[in-house]
């Protein structure tokens, strides 16, 4: 996995690209930890370029969800594929978190 | 003149393919493992969802268990992979040189309830028993999950 962080306006977006697992998904969550200790609030993470997520990746999601909402910040999730929104479905995230079919939509929503 | 169209390929429904492999444990391995067996299930036809979601999650999932719980990380452990698939049916055995969980006990919090929504751990053996149309645990005597989809 890679994934690329930019700023756009004032959100941070993050591309992930590749698979979201447990040998990987630390780094995605240190990365949005450390924009969130410098002060952002708004966060999109785009998973056009995802293949597929572990238990272990969604955890991670979950996880950045509580500590951006508890700074007072806000988190969307983007371009989720059909496997990946069969995936949030099945383990009723679809439920916990904001999700946009586009990351211009998602944008917009903040 | 025949106005049948002129087949080049015929599904193969015929062949049988299996792998074998074993590698530490270290979970560094689990996306070239997954990689491998889902490159089976596309040569076999398998429905484009199954080879794409349901085979890399499940398969990871079992995969990350052995390496993480069952072996503990222990580079001197090693998880054992036997990957079989012919036209109907894929068969994975992932085993571990653990002493073995109780898969029961370890299911017993339904991670889809509202309350369970926002741990963070509690959901790769859900997934995996969803994703697949059959999970079975034994020892042999190394500790051994099997999972079976069908196409």
């Amino acid at each position: 996995m890679s994934f690329s962080i930019k700023k756009q306006q004032d959100i941070v977006v993050v591309d992930v690209e590749g698979q979201l697992i447990v040998g990987n998904r630390q780094e995605l969550k240190q990365k949005v930890l450390d924009e969130l200790e410098r002060g952002e609030r708004k966060f999109l993470i785009d998973f056009s370029q995802t293949g597929y997520i572990d238990s272990s990746g969604l955890g991670v999601l979950v996880s950045l969800s509580k500590k951006i909402r508890e700074q007072g910040g806000e988190l969307r999730l983007a371009n989720l594929n059909d496997d990946l929104k069969t995936l949030f479905e099945l383990t009723k995230l679809d439920t916990l978190f904001q999700i946009a079919d586009t990351r211009e939509r998602a944008l917009e929503s903040f | 003149m025949s106005t049948q169209p002129h087949r080049t390929w015929t599904p193969p429904y015929g062949m049988r393919m299996a792998l074998e492999l074993q590698i530490p444990s270290d979970v560094r391995y689990i996306e070239r493992i997954v990689g491998l067996v889902m490159r089976q299930c596309e040569e076999l036809d398998f429905p484009r969802q199954k080879c794409a979601l349901n085979v890399p999650v499940a398969l990871s999932e079992a995969l990350s268990n052995a390496i993480l719980r069952g072996n503990r990380e222990d580079p001197r452990k090693q998880v054992h992979v036997r990957s079989a698939i012919d036209g109907d049916t894929l068969v994975v055995e992932i085993a571990d040189e653990g002493a073995g969980f109780d898969m029961v006990k370890a299911m017993r919090r339904d991670p889809t309830a509202p309350e369970n929504l926002s741990r963070e751990d509690g959901r790769g053996l859900f997934l995996m028993h969803h994703l697949m149309d059959r999970v079975e645990h034994f020892s042999n005597p190394w500790n051994v999950v099997r999972l079976t989809l069908h196409r």
